[in-house]
């Protein structure tokens, strides 16, 4: 309950800064040309596919892609709202705020997170509408559309937990969106490692989030992938209710 | 009478600096505690552990029998807050920012409305309530702090230097409001302007290099402030013996012409013998003036003798 009202406030304070709405509307433009090339491209290949017994259809073709160029503008984007939730409060000194009230440091962490995923949720909603909209003029494969918001869903919760991690071990936001985006991108990418000669480590792959991620968007849910991004995102909100408890018994 | 703050050997360790060292008090319903110290006593590290900002290295501390580190949810229900620095959001304005506050002490929806009107109301802020507080002045802004922290009706209030930053009038607002405060609760203000203790303090704690040297009621300072000495002037030279010879004069300073300093014991007033004796004399009095220890002095002679004792 205590939650909510944090991050009712935080959420709040996000639209009345100008952050908030330019990125809705840039991650829209982008996006949004980005599912017309894509559409352009179904098209122009869409007679050679009729031929083909078990074709990827427009799901496949358009949806997936356009997710998928989500997530990676999601890299981009998620560091610069989660930068300031615990460094400005910190700075700020109104930390105390919070501290001195009859909250739980859980309450705190939790309601940052669920302020930042709450914004996340209404980006994912507006993304979703591109494909949605294709309803008007064809079929959706829902199977595999739910898979891919499933997928957004969790990977949007991981940026966002392991961005409040970041906030919350440094005193200056930009610090934060830094050490975020670095860290996100390096979980991205970080089984390239001898992907080419064939020899990846199997650590590594499992580590990377790319891999779980694109198994969803490819509408296979397995529970390893979904336990991966539990684990992910407990793992990163417990090591920030630490953090932040930390700040009360600093030496 | 309820004990409603109780510390027990406080110790507060930063690496090496021992910011505060067994300090121990306690404070009953309807007390004013002025808290005073020259800077980087530890005034505002003991705060802030009363407050849960800060766990203690050692020792234990319970608002209205509640421990602050066992049952910290119930303690701080009882516990409104101004730190040094008010913890305002400049994005909001003073009634959304008023009424987050009392969200986040669980008042109840009917009761946050009214919470915010009297708190506006005590702190002068009634007409401000639409103003974004990012637009405000310090004075404005510290005294939504104030409110903030009576907000939810705590039996504890802690104000850390509550009248930085205010004019003249609203100084004499804010300490009329401490006393009203000061009925019903048990309240904390550390303060560098000692008047304010005098005016608006039942009790007078001041810390030194992280250590309690004095805890006295307001009574027992205002004996430590009453004078020892006389001051006195005559028209013609003064036999001095005859002057020693008065009773319960210790010493007599010869400061310049016909000026001589009194020093008496402390308690009994000598003033009324020496005015006698200069008219029998014929020494012509010219001035007579019991002297006063003001409350700097005191603050001074305390702080520099835990400095020689060290």
């Amino acid at each position: 309950m205590n939650s909510f009202i944090i991050a009712g406030r935080e959420l709040r304070s996000l639209f009345l800064s100008p952050l908030a709405w330019t990125i809705l509307g840039v991650t829209q433009l982008i996006l949004a040309y980005m599912f017309l090339t894509q559409i352009d491209f179904y098209l122009s290949i869409q007679p050679k596919l009729i031929g083909i017994p078990n074709a990827p259809g427009v799901t496949d073709l358009v949806v997936a892609p356009l997710f998928g160029n989500a997530a990676v503008i999601l890299l981009l984007i998620t560091p610069l709202l989660t930068m300031r939730v615990i460094s400005d409060e910190r700075r700020n000194k109104t930390i105390s705020l919070l501290f001195s009230a009859p909250i739980s440091i859980t309450e705190i962490i939790l309601g940052k997170f669920l302020a930042i995923f709450a914004f996340l949720l209404i980006i994912l909603f507006s993304i979703a509408l591109m494909p949605l909209s294709l309803l008007t003029v064809g079929e959706l494969d829902m199977g595999k559309f739910s898979a891919c918001l499933l997928a957004m869903v969790l990977l949007m919760a991981s940026f966002n937990a392991l961005g409040l991690y970041m906030s919350a071990i440094s005193s200056q936001p930009t610090v934060a969106a830094v050490a975020s985006f670095g860290a996100l991108l390096f979980l991205w990418i970080i089984d390239w490692a001898g992907s080419n000669s064939g020899n990846g480590s199997s650590l590594f792959e499992y580590i990377s989030i790319m891999r779980h991620f694109e198994s969803l968007l490819r509408g296979l849910v397995h529970s390893t992938d979904i336990i991966y991004f539990v684990l992910f995102i407990a793992g990163f909100l417990i090591l920030s209710i630490r953090r932040l408890d930390n700040d009360r018994l600093q030496k | 009478m309820s004990t409603l703050i109780e510390v027990n050997n406080l110790t507060r360790q930063f690496g090496d600096h021992c910011a505060v060292n067994n300090v121990s008090f306690s404070l009953d319903k309807g007390e004013v505690l002025g808290f005073l110290g020259p800077n980087g006593a530890g005034k505002s590290t003991t705060m802030k552990m009363v407050c849960g900002n800060l766990t203690p290295t050692v020792g234990e501390i319970k608002i209205n029998g509640y421990d602050i580190i066992e049952q910290p949810k119930l303690a701080k229900a009882e516990l409104g807050f101004l730190p040094e620095i008010p913890p305002l959001y400049p994005d909001l304005t003073v009634d959304e920012f008023l009424s987050y506050c009392a969200k986040l002490h669980g008042l109840k929806k009917a009761a946050i409305k009214k919470a915010v009107e009297h708190g506006k109301g005590k702190c002068g802020l009634s007409d401000m309530g639409k103003r974004l507080i990012a637009n405000l002045s310090k004075g404005y802004q510290q005294r939504i702090g104030i409110a903030q922290a009576i907000l939810h009706n705590p039996s504890v209030i802690i104000l850390d230097e509550p009248t930085v930053g205010l004019d003249p009038i609203q100084r004499l607002e804010i300490r009329s409001l401490i006393r009203e405060l000061g009925k019903e609760h048990s309240v904390i203000l550390s303060t560098h302007i000692l008047s304010e203790v005098q005016q608006s303090c039942s009790r007078v704690q001041i810390i030194h290099h992280g250590k309690l040297v004095l805890n006295e009621s307001i009574g027992g300072l205002s004996r430590r402030m009453t004078s020892s000495s006389l001051l006195v002037r005559f028209r013609d030279q003064a036999n001095l013996n005859t002057l020693r010879s008065i009773n319960n004069i210790e010493s007599v300073d010869t400061l310049e012409d016909q000026q001589y300093r009194l020093h008496h014991k402390q308690g009994v007033s000598v003033a009324a013998s020496v005015a006698e004796m200069a008219v029998n004399q014929h020494w012509g009095l010219l001035e007579l003036t019991p002297e006063k220890h003001n409350m700097e002095d005191i603050f001074i002679s305390i702080t520099q003798d835990s400095d020689a004792n060290e």
